[in-house]
């Protein structure tokens, strides 16, 4: 235990100290905060940059059809012709021109108006001309079959089914997705820590490969605790990195919106929404205000202390796994270069578990699918904790689900780490050999 | 003298490749015991078993009488062929922490390292990286690294590779004052001159077997072959004396030196006996100046061995 403790300690120091973690640790959120304040900067600036239309009606239809609002004016030319309207709108440089010819029905109007412009159109544009015409005809027809505007107004009035438990509380759409995505951002947390982490522990290896010094530690400790101590010393590196991350930016990212007044109400609904149940409380403009209320208090019956004791396990386990076949790579090769073909294979059931719990925990958290790879133990660690926002038990995860993917996960991890140390302990002593999948296989029998 | 280790019938494989078959050795107290072989017969499988790096497949190994045990650890100093430090480390944080490991104490270990660092001059790199040390430096730090805990047997697998002369037998006085102080030493090389200096006894490992082991000094008669080098100073009637000695016994190799007079060669007596020879050059009133018995070199001994062996 000793001896765990000294090389973890020194590993951790090792970490620490080293130039580039330093900068990393204080730079990232830096980059962060600026990339996000970037980003809201530029949806600004394109939200802002109006499109003026230029509409010629020779027809008797439209004529009020076209309201300027948002970031499109439309603005209309009388008594000229085509040729001169396209003229002048070219020379101004002006967005668009919407040409409607005179015809003798509505349809056959809007089938003969035509849209100019110097470039190829902007989406959102052609769609919101589109709509007008869409409309227009929608309501003509109506008017043909006898409909008054009155009615049609009437029979457009949205509707919207009422949602409740089977125990009469009031359920919410899309609480399924917040869930989904709050556990999935624990889940892409895991994520990167095992592909930035696990990186360490491996380079970390081949670095006391290289340098020759790996054969006079192991005379005095066994492979197996220095394996050990190297995963757990990286990983308190890593926590220690992730917490200053989290603080400075959390802490930079509020003086930043209050530097730069960002509207918070229109963050919010962008970014993460509901990460932090505090926040979901502030006043909200009345209208919502139960919705809000009823959001809030569904975040907050989210089980949390489940939540986070199952993240620690999960992750722990699964950081665990990884890390160790990282560090069982890093002692196969002799370099860096040679350690590709090996990290595919690792990074691939991460990538998988991510996209696979994105897509299918997102539309149904109890489906086969994210059931079966949040029971398989080298995507559950990401997939399970997607669907544990929902609870263990009714309406959540069925508790023998829970439990067996545990214990899977545990076997698993026992075993991995099992045949690591077994690649470790044999690989650390061969120079000069680029491995191959069957060498490591023979390795096993060392 | 009882022993410190003795290796038992020892086995082991690497896949469809023998490192070791069957290999016996004891190793005497306070002694310097060479381990021979040219590269790849073994020696290193066998020493990292000693040191409990890799598990042996059969036989045993004991240390002072006991089955080796991971104990035994903290009495054994390794400094292996294939050696280095942590490149950005500073040299007096990385010896505590090689200490450490080995289970000395933090205070302990500082004030040995004090003491080695003033022997061995070096006491102003303690704040130093490895990587701004040469590697005749960093080799001498592996050095107090591995004596320090004052093990009761030393593993020293080609100590001089990376040192200048000067150090070399810097290292190689220490190593003898290490003998004195009654450490027990396996020294493994292949290279003979500094086995003729050190060693007490050697063993030679020829593709994972044990071919020869014993008593340097035993080995060493055992190898002899009844040569001898002869120095003569002749007279005139030299022609007829030499013509004379050539009838009589085995010799080759031979040297005249014309204004001198002498003559030099070696002398082959099939039986050992040097009486018939030694009479012949009395009766015949010749000056004889030199007369040696030639023992081969280890390095003849390994070749000798091994070539013996290959042909076998």
């Amino acid at each position: 235990m000793h001896k765990l403790k000294l090389i973890i300690k020194r590993e951790y120091l090792a970490k620490v100290r080293n130039k580039s973690f330093v900068v990393m640790t204080f730079l990232s959120p830096i980059l962060l905060v600026g990339m996000v304040m970037l980003i809201v900067f530029l949806t600004k600036v394109n939200d802002n940059e109006t499109r003026v239309i230029m509409v010629l009606n020779e027809s008797d239809y439209f004529s009020n059809a076209f309201h300027s609002s948002g970031n499109v004016s439309f603005v209309p030319y009388n008594a000229i012709d085509l040729e001169s309207a396209k003229d002048s709108t070219l020379k101004m440089g002006i967005y668009g021109l919407l040409y409607i010819p005179q015809a003798e029905t509505l349809e056959a109007t809007a089938n003969h108006a035509t849209f100019y412009s110097k470039d190829n159109p902007v989406g959102s544009i052609l769609d919101r001309v589109e709509r007008i015409f869409q409309n227009r005809l929608q309501q003509g027809r109506l008017q043909d079959l006898g409909v008054s505007a009155k009615d049609f107004a009437a029979v457009s009035e949205s509707f919207e089914v009422k949602t409740s438990t089977f125990e009469g509380a009031r359920s919410l759409k899309g609480i399924n997705e917040v869930k989904a995505v709050i556990g999935g951002l624990f889940g892409y947390l895991i994520m990167m820590f095992i592909i930035i982490y696990g990186g360490f522990v491996m380079r970390s290896v081949i670095e006391e490969k290289t340098s020759r010094i790996i054969e006079v530690i192991i005379s005095s400790v066994k492979p197996f605790q220095l394996m050990l101590g190297k995963i757990i010393g990286t990983s308190l590196a890593g926590i220690t990195q992730f917490v200053i991350w989290i603080l400075s930016a959390s802490f930079l990212l509020l003086v930043a919106m209050f530097l730069f007044d960002v509207d918070m109400a229109a963050l919010r609904g962008a970014s993460t929404e509901g990460n932090n149940p505090v926040m979901q409380m502030a006043p909200i403009p009345s209208s919502n205000f139960s919705d809000v209320q009823l959001y809030a208090q569904e975040l907050m019956q989210i089980p949390w202390v489940l939540l986070i004791s199952s993240f620690l396990l999960y992750f722990m386990m699964g950081y665990l796994i990884y890390s160790s076949i990282y560090a069982a790579i890093g002692a196969a090769v002799d370099n860096e270069t040679d350690t590709q073909q090996f990290i595919f294979p690792i990074i691939l059931p991460l990538m998988l578990a991510i996209y696979v719990g994105f897509f299918s925990v997102f539309s149904n958290p109890n489906g086969p699918i994210a059931v079966g790879f949040s029971l398989f133990p080298l995507t559950s660690p990401i997939v399970m904790l997607m669907r544990l926002p929902g609870g263990i038990g009714e309406g959540g995860v069925p508790l023998w689900q829970f439990l067996t993917s545990i214990i899977l996960l545990l076997v698993t991890f026992l075993g991995i780490v099992w045949l690591a140390a077994k690649i470790y302990r044999v690989g650390i002593l061969m120079y000069g050999k680029k491995p191959t999948y069957r060498e490591l296989y023979k390795w096993l029998n060392y | 003298m009882s022993d410190i280790l003795q290796v038992e019938k020892v086995s082991k494989r690497f896949g469809g490749h023998a490192a070791l078959t069957q290999v016996s050795l004891t190793i005497p107290e306070n002694c310097i015991y060479g381990l021979l072989g040219p590269n790849g017969a073994g020696k290193t499988t066998l020493i990292r078993i000693i040191n409990q790096i890799t598990h042996p497949d059969e036989g045993k190994v004991y240390f002072q009488g006991q089955p080796l045990a991971p104990e035994h650890i903290s009495h054994i100093g390794y400094l292996p062929e294939e050696r280095g430090l942590y490149k950005s480390m500073k040299v007096g944080e990385q010896a505590l922490y090689l200490a450490q490991l080995k289970g000395l104490s933090k205070k302990e270990a500082k004030i040995r390292l004090d003491y080695w660092f003033k022997r061995l001059d070096i006491g102003d790199w303690w704040n130093k990286k490895i990587q701004e040390l040469s590697k005749g430096m960093a080799q001498k730090i592996q050095f107090i690294v591995t004596v320090l805990h004052k093990p009761k047997l030393l593993i020293f697998d080609e100590p001089f590779s990376g040192f200048d002369p000067i150090n070399a037998n810097k290292i190689k006085d220490e190593i003898l004052a290490l003998k004195e102080q009654g450490t027990s030493i396996i020294f493994s090389t292949h290279r003979m001159e500094s086995v003729e200096e050190l060693c007490d006894h050697i063993a030679l490992i020829h593709k994972s077997e044990k071919i020869l082991d014993g008593k340097l000094s035993e080995v060493k008669n055992a190898y002899k072959n009844n040569k001898y080098r002869i120095e003569l100073h002749l007279s005139d009637r030299s022609d007829a004396v030499i013509h004379e000695l050539r009838a009589l016994f085995e010799i080759s190799d031979e040297i005249v030196i014309d204004d001198t007079r002498n003559h030099t060669f070696t002398l082959r007596l099939p039986n050992g006996d040097t009486t018939d020879f030694l009479r012949y050059l009395h009766q015949n009133g010749i000056h004889l100046k030199t007369f040696q018995e030639i023992i081969p070199s280890t390095n003849e001994i390994f070749i000798k061995t091994i070539n013996q062996k290959m042909h076998a």
